[in-house]
């Protein structure tokens, strides 16, 4: 009896977990117009359309390069952060730490806001500067988080062991802890990818005439268009967020690190 | 052959406002073998970590073979440690671990090849070198730290708890390893342990250190034998150490009249030193235990308990019962304090 009430709620939540995704992949199979499930026939004409759609292209790309040169940016700043954190003791390391979470503490709506308000109207920034800056500043307490974990698993000696060696502190840190957290680095650029690729609240706020990151391309084009494209759309977005993270699993052994 | 082959003047060290050791002053001869020895927060590990370059003197001077390194950055030394907890390279093969060091020195690749091999060789490593450090075992990864800084000829080799981290059997191995590397490369090794047998089976020297200052300085068998403190009799296994006030021995418990008289004002006992079965003294045995080649006694005394070792062909007193027991003057040790 106890066994089958686990096994009814692991049921449970697995339907809850992976449900939606279900229907998604379902919705944009549809052979109709419009946005339905179950679906009206099963055709792959709107998976094929949504390469079609030119705007669906150019935020795509938008969204990719800041994904990309996003968490980039964010693991540049936030891999001395964590390590400076992590191995001196430094004056205020606790609000330094809450200032580096804060951009996940805070609200999304007023992130972006506050970027609008403060970045983009009064010192001009163009909104593609001022996309990347949020998604960099969005991405850094994972990457600080993340890397800081990895190195907490590194013990220091391991660095004093290569500076007794002949190497300088930089190279202690390039030729030793570098290769040892790569797992962790690795895990961070992928979840920073991810937050940063799926951001709505942030972005929505910073999109201009033409520069429309994905998801929010993707909001405009369900209020005028309702039809199954962009299910189609999300549910290959699915497929390629699985097919990195089994990939990287593959490689690095990634849920070790998350 | 240099008497002061690293020389520490006036060395003072510390963390923040907390002095760890205070003006310490010690020279350790070229090519000898010598142990920091003593409890946890004596200043060893500090004062190993000073003479690697690990830790910044507040005041005094490093001097090795001569030349001052006090301001000299830590991988300028030319010295070589081994962690206790080994800090091998997790990423790297036991060959390139040991190379590291070889490869950060611009060596062509053939030198660095052949340097790295005897180097594992030394060791007794040969055939593991395309292991990771997790694929080995305790003592091969102890081995493995020790070529790594071998290969490095450094002029002198630091060791943390070179043998804590063993089980027993590799640790009497490891132990005539560290002896036999030492006679062949000649290399001076300065290791730092809380274990007396340690330090008395491996060390030419002991410096017994306690809150930052030498206790004692001497040969194992100087150290053994001739304890100058009650701290350092303590150290070495003389478990009964008594004030000595008039003609009465005292301790907190009471008082035992002296048979004899002395100058020191403490005297302390190895328990093969306490006479049993026979003497002036009684006492109420309050545990004993079978040791092999002898039985191990506590006795309740108006001193206290008395540690005391009987030999094993006399009779067993049970617990309970009253024993008689002797301080003799013969194996009594005289402390200065």
């Amino acid at each position: 009896m106890k066994n089958l009430t686990s096994w009814a709620i692991i049921a449970l939540t697995l339907t809850f977990l992976i449900g939606p995704f279900i229907i998604i992949i379902f919705a944009g199979a549809s052979a109709g117009e419009s946005l339905a499930f179950p679906p009206d026939g099963l055709s792959l004409r709107w998976y094929l359309k949504v390469f079609t759609i030119e705007s669906f292209r150019q935020s795509f790309l938008l969204s990719m390069g800041l994904a990309i040169f996003g968490t980039v940016a964010a693991l540049l700043l936030g891999i001395p952060a964590a390590y400076a954190l992590n191995r001196y003791d430094l004056p205020g390391a606790e609000t330094i730490r809450m200032v580096v979470a804060s951009p996940i503490i805070v609200p999304g709506i007023i992130v972006g806001l506050a970027l609008l308000r403060y970045l983009v109207i009064p010192l001009n920034f163009t909104v593609t500067l001022a996309l990347f800056l949020a998604h960099t500043a969005l991405v850094l307490p994972y990457a600080v988080r993340v890397v800081s974990s990895s190195l907490n698993n590194l013990r220091s000696d391991m660095e004093e062991a290569a500076v007794l060696l002949g190497c300088t502190r930089l190279q202690a840190f390039t030729k030793v802890v570098l290769p040892n957290i790569r797992g962790g680095v690795l895990a961070a650029f992928i979840l920073g990818f991810v937050t940063s690729f799926n951001q709505v609240p942030v972005s929505l706020f910073l999109s201009g005439p033409g520069v429309k990151t994905l998801p929010i391309d993707m909001l405009a084009y369900m209020e005028i268009t309702y039809d199954p494209s962009v299910a189609a759309l999300s549910a290959l977005l699915a497929f390629m967020s699985l097919a990195i993270v089994f990939v990287a699993e593959r490689l690095l052994g990634f849920s070790r690190y998350v | 052959m240099s008497d002061k082959f690293v020389s520490l003047s006036d060395l003072t060290l510390s963390y923040g406002q907390t002095v760890a050791v205070p003006n310490l002053n010690l020279d350790v001869v070229e090519g000898e073998l010598i142990a920091l020895l003593g409890p946890s927060g004596c200043g060893k590990t500090t004062t190993m970590r000073a003479i690697a370059g690990l830790l910044m003197p507040t005041s005094g001077s490093i001097a090795i073979d001569g030349r001052d390194v006090t301001r000299v950055a830590a991988n300028k030394r030319g010295i070589g440690l081994v962690f206790q907890s080994y800090a091998l390279f997790p990423h790297l093969s036991a060959f390139e671990n040991v190379a590291f060091g070889l490869r950060l020195q611009k060596m062509p690749d053939a030198e660095v090849r052949e340097r790295t091999e005897k180097g594992i060789a030394t060791v007794g490593l040969t055939g593991f070198e395309k292991r990771k450090p997790a694929e080995m075992s305790g003592g091969q990864q102890q081995r493995l730290a020790l070529a790594r800084s071998l290969v490095m000829e450094p002029k002198v080799l630091l060791l943390d708890e070179p043998l804590s981290n063993l089980d027993a059997r590799l640790r009497l191995e490891m132990r005539s390893e560290l002896q036999r590397v030492q006679k062949k490369t000649g290399v001076t090794m300065v290791f730092v342990t809380h274990d007396q047998s340690e330090a008395l089976a491996l060390a030419d020297r002991i410096v017994l250190m306690k809150d930052g200052k030498i206790e004692q300085l001497g040969t194992p068998h100087e150290l053994y034998a001739e304890p100058a403190t009650a701290f350092a009799a303590e150290f070495m296994g003389f478990e009964n150490i008594f004030r000595v006030e008039g003609a009465n021995l005292v301790s907190d418990g009471g008082q035992l009249p002296l048979g004899f008289t002395v100058k020191s004002p403490m005297l302390a006992w190895r328990p093969s030193g306490v006479l049993v079965g026979q003497g002036p003294f009684s006492g109420h045995v309050s545990a004993s235990s079978f040791a092999g080649g002898h039985r191990e006694y506590v006795i309740d005394t108006p001193l206290g308990q008395i540690k005391a070792d009987a030999a094993i062909e006399t009779p067993e007193v049970p617990i309970g019962d009253s024993i008689a027991f002797d301080l003799p003057e013969t194996t009594a040790r005289a402390l200065a304090k």
